[in-house]
């Protein structure tokens, strides 16, 4: 079987512990459920020398309302949890379809919250064992300088997916992050030398190597829904081959705020598995002061999808995703506008849980 | 002593749905796999595996490596100059390999280590400096490339092997023919996927022999392989198969491994185990060969086909494995499922730098069982016929020779066609449903395992021994390999039956060559009718002893006994009997230790032509199925509805396992039409040199989740078969091959457009929607100069089963026994 190389692992009992000893050593990791770190382990595609892991730091576990409206959800919190939360079945549906998507109840029952906004972006050329990596002569993201683990630092080493760009394509691969994008959510990040608050959005930058702005050294502590999120209406589709398992391909999470006759008042759509970072439509706004009628969502589907830069590097083909970025934005809008998801078709069925 | 037929109609455990005797076993989780062994000062083994995909070893440096505390030794091809194969026309593999590598995981070398993570680390230390040569990565690029050569040996450069058969003149039947049809398909290549990785661990017992526990479908071939690469003693050696988590084929071959570890352990004198990783599962591969088609057929006005025309193109990959007889199967079954009155078959396999293909469930039949069953659905749609009428109009007929000269036995693939087409309501809403919402129909044939064994000798398939116990218990031996599909359960059932016993009161002993009799395997679908009849005989020989002294105590004459419910007893007065344990007391009294043999070996094939030995079997399954697909043209999605299929089963022996051999058989076969693939990426040339599989890991190769699965209606039609253990079937395979060809049947159904390629993905299906020619597939089947061809009359033209144009073939016996034929 394939095995984890040596490393020292240590259990933190506070953020405030944790954020001390990520501070000691460069090449620490922070370990939550672990479900993404270990496995990436195990194939050889980074090495850090210290796991500091917060599965025992029980604060991360709390969801609490924030002072003047709003909600703190802890980063610890389980996927499963998150997805059977019934503060989120309506207010944040968005959020209970994405975590409810991701890989499998048996991951999800470990997977957290914050390990699932800070998952590896992936690529077919990456996520595969060490050896196999030798065989392709390694890449951008874990060159063989590095003996064919990643480094913070790009190196000589190019990008296969496309051998021309001076930057990693990997694609970001987190069900959570387009949903609450989309939900207007922020995070707080603690390190041992304070804390900062920062939109969610801005936590991810199109890179597939630093495609974190978090340091090193910095904790996903919270992620905060904002004080109006009960007024939005939000839904996230998710593109997978099959129905459990499968990291999405793409993802569009998209959250309205309706007014009086069903006039557009505020909204945020964002998409997910088509960069190597999540990303906000930054035509969204276009939507306010409009109604949603099949004219103006196929207009804004036509915008959002030019966004969409799939390439060959996950599973099914790019110019297909791109195609279904169209529709499946379309679909959600239509969605939120009342229709049946069961006259969309088989593939709409399956994209929606809750 | 014949065996008689008084208790053939079976009367206790057969027939009856009943859980599998090692059913606690496993949901108890308390089967152990060949990876759950453990022993006492065991050491672990890694291989080291090429990097490169075609190259010579100029040298390999393990200096790093045997530094290390924990390293015990390391193995390179030096140590294994014997080459080894499943069959005896292309034993080219080393365990490890000699001057070259051929892929992308050969492996060159071997660590054995105190620990799994020493070996690990070890293993990267090992450096070995190659020198390319140029990689080849599909069949066509070999036919265009015949040097360098990736094996000194086949028909020419990197041509593995061609074969041309002509049965009849077809090329008059098409001049005469009323329609014509001409297609060209591509079947990409896919895996087992068990879930079970190999493993295997070896010793050196205590009387100095090798011992090895492997999951492994054919202890017998691995036997085999084992002596020859190490030249050793066969009775030295012993292989014990452990229960495999699933084999599908792929556990067919005796792989490098097993052969490394035996090694180690006899040099090391200590436990030797490896475990591979679901990397090296996708290295090992003997999965699905990739296959360009082209199909002609010449049909007379109704349909009726005139004649066959079919070229099949195998991507073999890097090594022979089972693939001369893929290359065979890619033609022979074609003429079982309808009346063919004449036929022509030319099929090529070549050497490519990837993993090597071999035996997959269905083993080369799929892949032409969907051109043809595709292209049966054209001619009905031209023609307007009912996709169902025109097959069952043209079914071939039980008990006749085909074209081919295979013999066959019962037919119930016109009621498995009544079956499905009632269920789905066929004849009413094929061609009637809305757009986005079609219907497919597709049928198929397959082996009750293959008439001529892998190594030709004049010996059984299969031997059953019987132990019959003071304590009324049972036990049988056999060398059967239970891999999953309930080959126990089969065997305890069968001797039960005709003891009248519980199958729960019989020991079942298998896969183990040190204490079982000889069986081939579990392969080509042939465990259930060889081990079967061998069963059979055994019993019946056991329950004839107990037959006699129970009727002389009786007074009845022993023919009149009856054996049912643990008691023996006269048919006309049931109250005169005796129970199982007296009557066994009784005959052990008279005859000593009980215990009996039984053995079985297939018929001579009627087909006596060179190459004639791939196909024959002593009967076949068959099957049908409707597949009910939604599919959305804006996406291409397909979805599946339902499933109903119906599987012609001879007899249901135990109708639980039947149905679950049926229902698996759709879980695969939709994988396959849907979504798995074994691909590869070739990096840019001027780049890299590198030629990898795409996508080796179980979340990346997509195969169906428990959530992807339609509903299943599954039909069992029972017309007994008298080659068959109480007329029994098989059923592990040939329920697979109908789903690829009904599923792309059903979205030309549902949107009108043919994808002529399988997988059938919804990419395909947006191009196929967009092309003006409402189709996506291969355009031309590539150019293969092919050799003349043999010529053999069908039967109905004076036909006898030889080539009219063969050269005398000359034979010779190996030391083994094994009958070696050559050209």
């Amino acid at each position: 079987m394939m095995r984890a190389p040596p490393l020292r692992h240590v259990f933190a009992t506070s953020v405030k512990e944790a954020a001390h000893l990520l501070a000691t050593d460069p090449r620490a990791m922070i370990l939550a459920g672990g479900t993404d770190v270990v496995p990436n382990l195990k194939r050889r595609q980074f090495a850090p020398s210290l796991l500091v892991s917060v599965k025992r730091v029980d604060a991360l576990r709390a969801i609490r309302a924030v002072a003047g409206g709003g909600l703190s959800i802890g980063a610890g919190v389980s996927l499963s949890d998150l997805a059977v939360d019934a503060r989120f079945a309506k207010a944040a549906r968005a959020l209970r379809s994405a975590t409810a998507q991701v890989a499998t109840p048996h991951i999800r029952n470990v997977a957290t919250l914050g390990g699932n906004l800070c998952l590896d972006t992936r690529c077919t050329y990456y996520d595969q064992n060490l050896e196999w990596r030798q065989a392709i002569g390694y890449c951008m993201k874990a060159p063989k300088s590095s003996g064919g683990v990643a480094l913070r630092d790009k190196e000589d080493c190019i990008c296969w997916v496309a051998p021309q760009s001076p930057k990693c394509k990997a694609v970001s691969s987190t069900d959570s992050a387009p949903a609450l994008i989309a939900l207007g959510a922020s995070v707080v990040l603690e390190s041992k030398d304070g804390e900062r608050t920062l939109p969610l959005r801005e936590l991810y930058a199109d890179d597939g190597m630093a495609f974190l702005t978090k340091r090193g050294d910095e904790i996903l502590r919270e992620v905060v829904l904002p004080a109006d999120f009960q007024h939005w209406t939000s839904t996230y589709w998710k593109l997978r081959r099959r129905d459990s398992f499968d990291f999405p391909v793409l993802g569009v999470g998209a959250a309205l705020k309706l007014g009086s006759g069903g006039t557009i008042t505020d909204a945020r759509i964002a998409l997910g598995g088509v960069l190597s970072a999540p990303i906000l439509v930054p035509e969204s706004a276009t939507l306010v002061g409009k109604t949603l009628t099949d004219d103006a969502i196929t207009a804004f589907a036509e915008l959002a999808a030019k966004h969409a830069k799939p390439l060959d590097n996950t599973d099914l083909e790019f110019p297909w995703r791109k195609r279904v970025t169209k529709v499946f934005v379309a679909n959600a809008l239509k969605e939120l506008r009342g229709d049946d998801r069961a006259s969309m078709g088989r593939l709409a069925e399956r994209a929606v849980v809750g | 002593m014949n065996p008689t037929n008084w208790n053939r109609d079976p009367k206790n455990s057969v027939g009856k749905p009943r859980r599998r005797v090692d059913a606690r076993a496993r949901v108890t989780g308390q089967v152990r796999f060949a990876d759950d062994l453990s022993l006492p000062r065991m050491l672990h083994c890694r291989l080291v595996r090429s990097h490169v995909p075609h190259a010579k070893i100029l040298g390999i440096d393990a200096s790093k490596a045997l530094a290390r505390k924990g390293v015990k030794l390391v193995l390179t091809g030096e140590h294994f100059p014997i080459a080894y194969g499943v069959l005896p026309v292309s034993h080219d593999e080393h365990p490890l390999c000699n001057d070259k590598v051929r892929f992308v995981g050969d492996p060159v070398a071997a660590v054995i280590a105190t620990t799994e993570e020493e070996a690990i680390d070890a293993a990267n230390d090992v450096v070995v400096h190659y020198e390319s040569l140029t990689t080849i990565a599909t069949p066509q690029e070999a036919l265009a490339t015949p040097e360098p050569r990736i094996h000194t040996y086949g028909d020419s450069g990197n041509v593995h092997k061609k074969v041309h058969f002509e049965f009849g003149d077809v090329d008059a039947s098409f001049a005469g023919a009323a329609h014509v049809f001409d297609d060209t398909f591509f079947y990409e290549g896919n895996t087992h996927l068990p879930i079970e990785e190999h493993a295997s661990l070896a010793i050196q017992d205590p009387e100095g022999k090798l011992c090895i526990w492997s999951s492994t479908q054919t202890p017998h071939y691995l036997h085999k392989a084992l002596a020859k690469a190490l030249a050793m003693d066969p009775a030295h050696i012993r292989v014990i198969a452990t229960p495999n988590g699933g084999g599908f084929g792929g556990k067919s071959d005796p792989f490098n491994h097993e052969i490394v570890v035996a090694k180690a352990a006899l040099m090391l004198g200590r436990p030797v185990k490896i475990c591979l990783t679901r990397l090296e599962v996708f290295y090992c591969h003997r999965g699905r060969h990739p296959i360009e088609m082209r199909m002609r057929t010449a049909t007379d006005k109704d349909g009726n086909v005139l004649a066959l025309d079919l070229q099949t193109l195998l991507d073999g990959g890097s090594y022979g494995s089972y693939g001369v007889a893929s290359t065979f199967y890619s033609g022979a079954l074609q003429t079982v499922t309808y009346t063919i009155p004449r036929y022509r078959f030319r099929g090529c396999r070549a050497f490519t730098n990837k993993p090597p293909c071999g035996p997959k469930r269905g083993h080369g039949t799929p892949q032409p069982r969907f051109a043809q069953e595709v292209q049966l659905d054209r001619i009905a749609v031209k023609l307007g016929k009912n996709p169902a009428a025109l097959r069952l109009q043209q079914l071939a007929q039980p008990g006749s020779l085909t074209a081919n000269f295979m013999r066959i036995g019962t037919i119930g693939l016109g009621a498995c066609i009544d079956k499905v087409v009632e269920g789905s309501r066929f004849r009413e809403r094929w061609g009637k449903l809305p757009f986005g919402r079609g219907l497919g129909l597709a049928c198929s044939s397959y082996l009750c395992g293959a008439g001529l064994a892998i190594n030709w000798a004049e010996l059984p398939h299969s031997g059953v021994q019987l132990r019959l116990d003071r304590s009324g218990e049972v036990t049988a031996f056999c060398g059967a390999t239970e891999i999953g599909q309930g080959s126990d359960d089969v065997l305890a059932n069968i001797v039960a039956e005709i003891l009248g016993i519980p199958p729960f009161d019989v020991r079942v002993v298998t896969g183990d060559t040190g204490l079982t009799p000889v069986d081939l395997g579990s392969y080509s679908s042939r465990v259930t009718l060889m081990m079967g009849n061998a069963a059979i005989q055994a019993a019946e020989r056991a329950r004839d002893l107990i037959a006699k002294s129970a009727g002389e105590k009786l007074g009845v004459p022993a023919s009149r006994l009856v054996f049912a419910n643990k008691r023996v007893f006269d048919a006309q007065d049931p109250n005169v009997g005796m129970t199982w344990l007296e009557a066994l007391h009784r005959a052990e009294s008279d005859h000593g230790t009980l215990g009996t043999v039984g053995s079985y070996r297939p018929a001579a094939p009627a087909a006596k032509y060179k190459g004639g030995g791939v196909g024959p079997s002593p009967t076949y399954s068959y099957s049908a199925a409707v597949i009910e697909t939604q599919v959305d043209p804006d996406t291409g999605w397909i979805h599946v509805e339902h499933v109903w299929v119906a599987h012609d089963i001879g007899r249901s022996l135990n109708p639980t396992l039947v149905e679950g051999q049926v229902i698996g058989s759709v879980y695969m076969g939709l994988g396959e039409a849907l979504m798995e693939e074994q691909v590869f990426r070739r990096l840019p040339p001027r780049l890299s040199n590198a030629l990898v599989h795409k996508i080796p890991s179980i979340l990346e190769y997509k195969s169906l989740t428990s959530k992807d699965m339609p509903d299943v209606t599954t039909y069992l039609i029972e017309d007994p078969d008298s080659a068959g253990p109480f007329g029994a079937k098989e059923v592990g395979q040939g329920p697979l091959l109908p789903m690829m060809p009904a599923l792309a049947n059903s979205v030309f159904d549902a949107v009108g457009v043919r994808v002529d390629e399988i997988p059938v993905t919804p990419e395909k299906v947006i191009r196929a929607l967009e092309a003006k020619s409402k189709r996506y597939g291969p355009d031309e089947f590539p150019t293969v100069d092919w050799p003349e061809p043999l010529k053999v009359a069908p039967p109905w033209e004076g036909g006898d089963g030889t080539a009219q144009n063969e050269k005398p073939r000359k034979s010779k016996i190996a030391k083994d026994g094994t009958r070696i034929v050559t050209p």
